[in-house]
């Protein structure tokens, strides 16, 4: 299984029956593969959709269904619209229960920097304050490092997309939770040793007694 | 409402002009609105809107133009001509937080004088911001956000000027409609009074001042 797999199969596991979810650009619109069997979760694009389904078959696009990176996508049954005022209501409302987010860094406090690299990087924040502020619960989907540095680190060094902390870290490696403000190691993924985390961390993480493996 | 050709309503809007613009990623611009903008060059423009799109697409094409002296955007990762231009210093770009931007514009529109956001609190965006606690949590004070011009891309609009949008085409449309001195619309489908049930008008015919007639 490939390093975006494991992220999304595990974060579906974390989608809970009726509820409304935003999944960001990237690793996270691949978490919609793997909905649990018997559960039906509301996708929003923040463009203003609830109810974002699959890619349209060739031909069968309309120039205004499109999800939140401007692509084709298709509306569900039972889908609905609005405009971006009521989007964003919807996000800051408490009206959202989960966002998945991609990230560039997640320190051990759990803040996370995911919208630019200064002198780099500047395209803007989009949306993703908004949800790292406004959402009920923060999933970061990011790989553990980039370039041989590890992404999970002690403090970010790049600007924060929130004040506030997020509630769980998923990568390829392990699942990491922030309770009381301290990265924990809940989960280590297929194969992968608590001292490969270790390893591939720069942050400190909390490592309880027993540490289980993903369930996907 | 008054009905106008494509160039005399562009015609309507000077050089140096404050543009709202609706559409996201070009989705919901009205596209042949910003083709005459570019066609009679209007210059020095300022334009709110929640992206740059791309360089060949709605509000890329005033950018790659260079038509665009100031930009109120969340985004603009997806046109490097933008980047471009902010980097060289030829473009002033003020990114906004995508929701604090529609609930500025939305507080423009409705007689508010800002709105208080928790969003961009402990990050850049909060720096140099008035802040203010109520019952104990913290909010940035963000002002509200109006427009010399909206120009919106409606689905639908009866010949009165109600407005209908359709599907995600209806994004930042019904807000800015709200928030500018002229609003200018462009709508895709021109229909007869009645045909837009009034359970459906999302924009009310008194907030449209031009309709652009198909040519």
């Amino acid at each position: 299984m490939d390093a975006q797999t494991v992220i999304a199969k595990r974060i579906a596991l974390e989608l809970q029956d009726g509820t409304l979810v935003n999944l960001g650009i990237g690793i996270p619109t691949r978490v919609a593969n793997y909905v649990p069997a018997g559960i039906k979760v509301y996708f929003q694009s923040e463009n203003g959709l609830i109810g974002t389904g699959a890619v349209p078959e060739e031909g069968m696009h309309h120039r205004l269904l499109t999800d939140a990176g401007g692509k084709p996508v298709t509306a569900l049954p039972g889908a609905c619209v609005f405009d971006s005022a009521m989007s964003f209501g919807l996000i800051r409302g408490g009206h959202l229960a989960m966002t998945v987010l991609g990230g560039l860094q997640v320190d051990q406090s759990g803040h996370l920097a995911n919208w630019m690299i200064p002198g780099k990087m500047v395209p803007g924040m989009g949306g993703a304050m908004d949800l790292a502020s406004g959402a009920k619960r923060v999933v970061i989907a990011m790989q553990h490092s980039a370039k041989g540095k590890s992404k999970v680190v002690k403090t970010c060094n790049l600007p924060l997309t929130s004040a506030r902390p997020i509630d769980l870290l998923v990568t390829e490696l392990a699942v990491i939770a922030f309770p009381d403000g301290r990265a924990t190691l809940m989960e280590t993924a297929p194969g992968v040793s608590v001292q490969q985390v270790l390893d591939a961390s720069e942050a400190e993480l909390v490592v309880p007694d027993n540490v289980p493996e993903m369930a996907i | 409402m008054r009905t106008l050709s494509l160039p005399a309503a562009v015609a309507l809007i000077p050089d140096g002009a404050s543009l709202m613009i609706g559409g996201f990623m070009g989705v919901g611009t009205p596209e042949i609105v910003v083709d005459e903008l570019v066609r009679q060059g209007k210059r020095g423009l300022t334009v709110i809107a929640n992206d740059t799109a791309m360089p060949a697409v709605g509000i890329g094409k005033l950018v790659r133009a260079r038509l665009v002296k100031k930009a109120i955007v969340s985004h603009i990762g997806t046109n490097p001509e933008t980047q471009a231009q902010m980097i060289a210093g030829e473009m002033e770009v003020d990114l906004v937080p995508q929701g604090t931007l529609i609930e500025r514009i939305r507080a423009g529109g409705f007689g508010l004088g800002g709105i208080l956001t928790a969003t961009g609190l402990g990050t850049v965006v909060g720096e140099g911001k008035q802040k203010v606690a109520i019952a104990g949590k913290d909010y940035l004070v963000e002002p509200a956000l109006r427009a010399d011009f909206a120009l919106v891309n409606a689905f639908m609009a009866d010949y009165l000027g109600n407005l209908a949008y359709a599907l995600t085409g209806r994004n930042f449309n019904p807000v800015i409609a709200m928030a500018a001195d002229t609003v200018i619309v462009a709508a895709d489908n021109i229909v007869p009074v009645g045909l837009i049930s009034p359970d459906h008008v999302v924009t009310p015919a008194p907030l449209v001042d031009y309709l652009i007639a198909h040519s």
